[in-house]
């Protein structure tokens, strides 16, 4: 299982701030076409994604038990 | 290291991140404080939410700090970054840069803040008196709408 984190307005939109999903083995791109089916999401494209604490790619391949955060763009300071 | 970059849910004290940098070699500890500013453009804030993915902005800050030693050789870095609810002129982040001279501190700090606002998953959610919003992007002029589906989900009124 892989665990999924949201955060700020994109927690807000989902309705959640984690949830644990059976997607090891897929892309970081179909990870993304899967949430944004899921919980009815406009495009994600200014969402950056991380995988344990480091952005990545969106070809890297998931892990069991990886953490997978969901990033929107960032406003601190 | 690492204890040099934090995220707290306190109210920040400006020596504890002097501390952290001061040293005897150094001729120069440059403090920068990011305060809750009450106008934008026109547009009275009455308080800041701030939200972090903690333990990786903890590390992102550290990046900061290493890319700071990277680019301006000798030079300490310590930075922490409030989260939770903020009011008007409280201080949400403070950097403290020591360097042997002054014009390092100085450019170091500005690249600090800069990177911030770039790569470290921290986010603040405006509340006005007609509504609250997450902001995405550092110009303030538009939040990351194309990311979520509808208004009633930023929580626009």
């Amino acid at each position: 299982m892989v665990n999924v984190l949201f955060f700020a307005g994109l927690q807000e939109a989902v309705g959640e701030h984690r949830v644990t999903l059976d997607v090891a083995g897929k892309t970081i791109d179909e990870l993304k076409t899967l949430i944004k089916d899921t919980y009815s999401l406009g495009h994600l494209d200014h969402v950056m994604v991380a995988v344990n604490e480091e952005y990545v790619g969106e070809n890297i391949i998931l892990n069991e038990q990886d953490t997978v955060a969901f990033i929107p763009p960032v406003s601190g300071g | 290291m690492e204890h040099n970059f934090w995220i707290t849910e306190e109210p920040i004290a400006l020596n504890d991140v002097i501390e952290k940098v001061t040293r005897r070699e150094v001729g120069a500890i440059n403090i920068f404080t990011g305060t809750v500013r009450e106008l934008t453009d026109g547009k009275r804030t009455l308080f800041l939410e701030y939200d972090a993915y903690k333990p990786m902005a903890e590390k992102k800050l550290a990046q900061i700090g290493q890319e700071i030693k990277e680019k301006w050789g000798d030079a300490e870095t310590a930075i922490v970054h409030r989260v939770g609810r903020l009011d008007i002129s409280d201080v949400a982040v403070a950097i403290a840069i020591s360097t042997p001279h002054r014009k390092a501190a100085f450019a170091a700090s500005s690249y600090a803040i800069d990177r911030i606002k770039e790569i470290v998953p921290i986010w603040k959610k405006e509340h006005w008196s007609d509504g609250t919003q997450w902001i995405g992007d550092q110009k303030e002029r538009h939040s990351y709408d194309k990311g979520i589906p509808t208004e009633e989900a930023m929580g626009n009124g």
